[in-house]
C-alpha cells in the first residue's frame, strides 16, 4: 500500500467482525485522511491521547460539522438543530439548563427505581417458558421507561417513538426523505405533548423546560422540542443497544460472567469494561477544524473534517494493558466511550446505572442465560449509525 | 473586588474534562485524568461559572471569598 498524502480507503468493519487494524491501514500514521465508504474525505485520529485532546479542543467544530453547506447524512440530519451539533456558548446554554437532572447524584437516587424497573421486566420474562427476545422484553423498554418517566413522556407510546428514533439514528446509507419525516412526525409528536405539559405541569424534565422557556425564556420553543426529542432518543437508544452488545459479549467468555455470578460487586467495573471492550457504533459524527491544528505529528489545515476513532483510544495499549482481552476485574474507567469535553454524553451516570442495575437482575434472576440462537444467525438493522440487534433471543435455566 | 476560590473534588471528578473543554485555561487535567484548577483564586468569570454548572458529578465548587458563600451556579 502506499502511504503518503493520498486518502486510505476506510470501511468501518461491521458488529462481530474484528477491529481494524489501524496502523497498517495508515501506515503507522495515528492521524491520517481517509476516504470513507460514502465517499467523504476525512482525516482519522487515533490512540488515546490523540482523541481525547480532539474531542476536549474546541477548535475541532461540532457546529461546523453540521452548518448549511456540509452534506448532512444520516444522524447529521437530526443533530443539526441538537445540542449535539452546537458549540460553546449555544451548547453550554442549553445544556446547562438539564446538567442537573443527570449528575451522578441526582441519578444515584434514581437507582431504586431503575432496580424496581428491571425486576418488574424480568418478572414478565420468567411468567412464560422461554425463549424469550431480550431486546424487546428487556433492553430496550428499561431505558425507555426511565427516560420516559424522568421527562415525562407515556411509556405507552415507547413502540411509536423508538420507531423514529431508530430511521433518526441512520448512517449514510439511509434515505434522507425517511429521516425527514421520522424528524417531523417525532417533532410534531412533541410539540402535542410540550402543550399538554403546559397546561398540566407536572414534576418531570419537559415541565421544568417549559418554565425555563415561558417563565425565563432560556430557551427557544424550537430548541424546546429538539431538547425533548435528543433526551428521548439519546435516553433510550444507545443503552437498550449496549445492553445487547455487552450480553453478547459477556456469552462469548462465561468465564467473565462466571466472575460476575459469584461476585456482584464486581459489577460496576464490569460495567467500565464493556463500555470499553463493545462498540456502539464505529464511527461518530465529525468535526470540523476552526483553524489550522496540530496534533498527532500533523497539521490538519482549517475547514477539514475530523473523526475521532474511539475504538483506537479504548484499546491503545499504553493506556488499557493487553487492550483486545477482555477482563471484567480491570481498571477500565478512563474509557472513552461516552466521549469526553463539551460533548461529553449526558446521561453517562444515568446509563452506567442502568447497566449495572440491569447486569445486577439478569445474572442474579435469570440462571444460565444464553443465546437460544447461534451468535452468526443474530441479525442487526441496517442503515443506523449504532449497531442494533433486531432480536436477542434467549434461554434459561427454569428452578 | 470579589474574589472566586475554585475547589474541584478529585474523588467525585469523573474524568469527563467537561470543564476544561469550556474554560481551558481556568482547568487543566492531571496525569489520571481528573481536573484540577489551574489557578485557585481568581476575577469572577462567567466560564468557570458555566464549567462548575454543567459538570456531571458537581465535583467543582466556586466560592466568594468576601463573604464564604457558595457562587450562585444557576444563572
Amino acid at each position: 500500500m502506499t502511504v503518503g498524502s493520498n486518502p486510505v480507503k476506510f470501511t468501518p468493519a461491521l458488529p462481530g467482525q474484528p477491529v481494524p487494524e489501524i496502523r497498517t491501514i495508515s501506515g503507522d500514521r495515528p492521524v491520517f485522511l481517509a476516504e470513507l465508504p460514502d465517499g467523504r474525505i476525512v482525516w482519522l485520529v487515533s490512540g488515546y491521547q490523540n482523541v481525547r485532546q480532539m474531542i476536549i479542543d474546541q477548535r475541532f467544530s461540532r457546529a461546523l460539522a453540521v452548518a448549511p453547506g456540509q452534506a448532512r447524512q444520516g444522524f447529521e440530519m437530526f443533530a443539526g438543530g441538537s445540542i449535539n451539533g452546537m458549540d460553546p456558548p449555544e451548547h453550554t446554554r442549553l445544556r446547562k439548563l438539564v446538567a442537573s437532572a443527570f449528575t451522578s447524584r441526582r441519578v444515584e437516587a434514581l437507582r431504586p427505581r431503575v432496580a424496581g424497573i428491571v425486576n418488574e421486566l424480568i418478572d414478565a420474562m420468567l411468567d412464560r417458558p422461554p425463549p424469550a427476545d431480550l431486546a424487546a422484553g428487556f433492553s430496550l423498554p428499561l431505558p425507555a421507561r426511565v427516560i420516559c418517566e424522568m421527562l415525562g413522556v407515556p411509556a405507552e407510546d415507547t413502540g411509536q417513538f423508538h420507531a423514529w428514533s431508530d430511521t433518526i439514528l441512520g448512517d449514510w446509507q439511509r434515505d434522507s426523505g425517511e429521516i425527514m419525516t421520522a424528524l417531523v412526525e417525532l417533532y410534531s409528536y412533541f410539540g402535542r405533548l410540550i402543550e399538554i405539559k403546559r397546561a398540566q405541569p407536572a414534576d418531570d424534565l419537559m415541565s421544568a423546560l417549559i418554565a425555563a422557556r415561558d417563565d425565563a425564556d432560556r430557551l427557544s420553543e424550537e430548541e424546546l422540542t429538539v431538547m425533548c426529542c435528543t433526551l428521548l432518543i439519546g435516553g433510550h437508544e444507545t443503552t437498550a443497544n449496549e445492553i445487547n452488545l455487552s450480553l453478547l459479549l459477556l456469552f462469548d467468555h462465561p468465564g467473565e460472567a462466571a466472575k460476575l455470578r459469584a461476585d456482584p460487586g464486581l459489577i460496576p467495573g464490569a460495567v467500565e469494561e464493556l463500555l470499553r471492550y463493545t462498540r456502539l457504533g464505529n464511527l461518530v459524527p465529525a468535526r470540523v477544524t476552526r483553524e489550522d491544528v496540530q496534533i498527532g505529528g500533523v497539521t490538519i489545515p482549517a475547514g477539514e473534517q475530523v473523526i475521532p476513532l474511539f475504538v483506537t483510544a479504548n484499546r491503545d495499549p499504553s493506556v488499557f494493558s493487553d487492550p483486545d482481552r477482555f477482563d471484567v476485574t480491570r481498571d477500565a474507567a478512563n474509557h472513552l466511550s461516552f466521549g469526553a469535553g463539551v460533548h461529553h454524553c449526558l446521561g453517562a451516570q444515568l446509563a452506567r446505572v442502568e447497566l449495572q442495575e440491569a447486569f445486577r437482575g439478569l445474572i442474579g434472576r435469570l440462571p444460565g442465560l444464553r443465546l437460544a440462537v447461534p451468535a452468526s444467525e443474530l441479525e442487526f438493522k441496517p442503515g443506523m449509525a449504532i449497531h442494533s440487534l433486531r432480536e436477542l433471543p434467549v434461554l434459561w435455566d427454569q428452578p | 473586588m470579589m474574589r472566586w476560590k475554585i475547589s474541584v473534588d478529585k474523588n467525585a471528578c469523573l474524568g469527563s474534562a467537561v470543564c476544561v473543554a469550556i474554560a481551558p485555561d481556568r482547568f487543566a487535567l492531571d496525569e489520571r485524568q481528573r481536573s484540577g484548577p489551574v489557578q485557585t483564586e481568581i476575577d469572577p468569570d462567567e466560564m468557570v461559572r458555566d464549567a462548575a454548572a454543567s459538570c456531571p458529578s458537581e465535583a467543582i465548587s466556586l466560592v466568594d471569598t468576601d463573604t464564604g458563600r457558595p457562587v450562585d451556579l444557576d444563572q
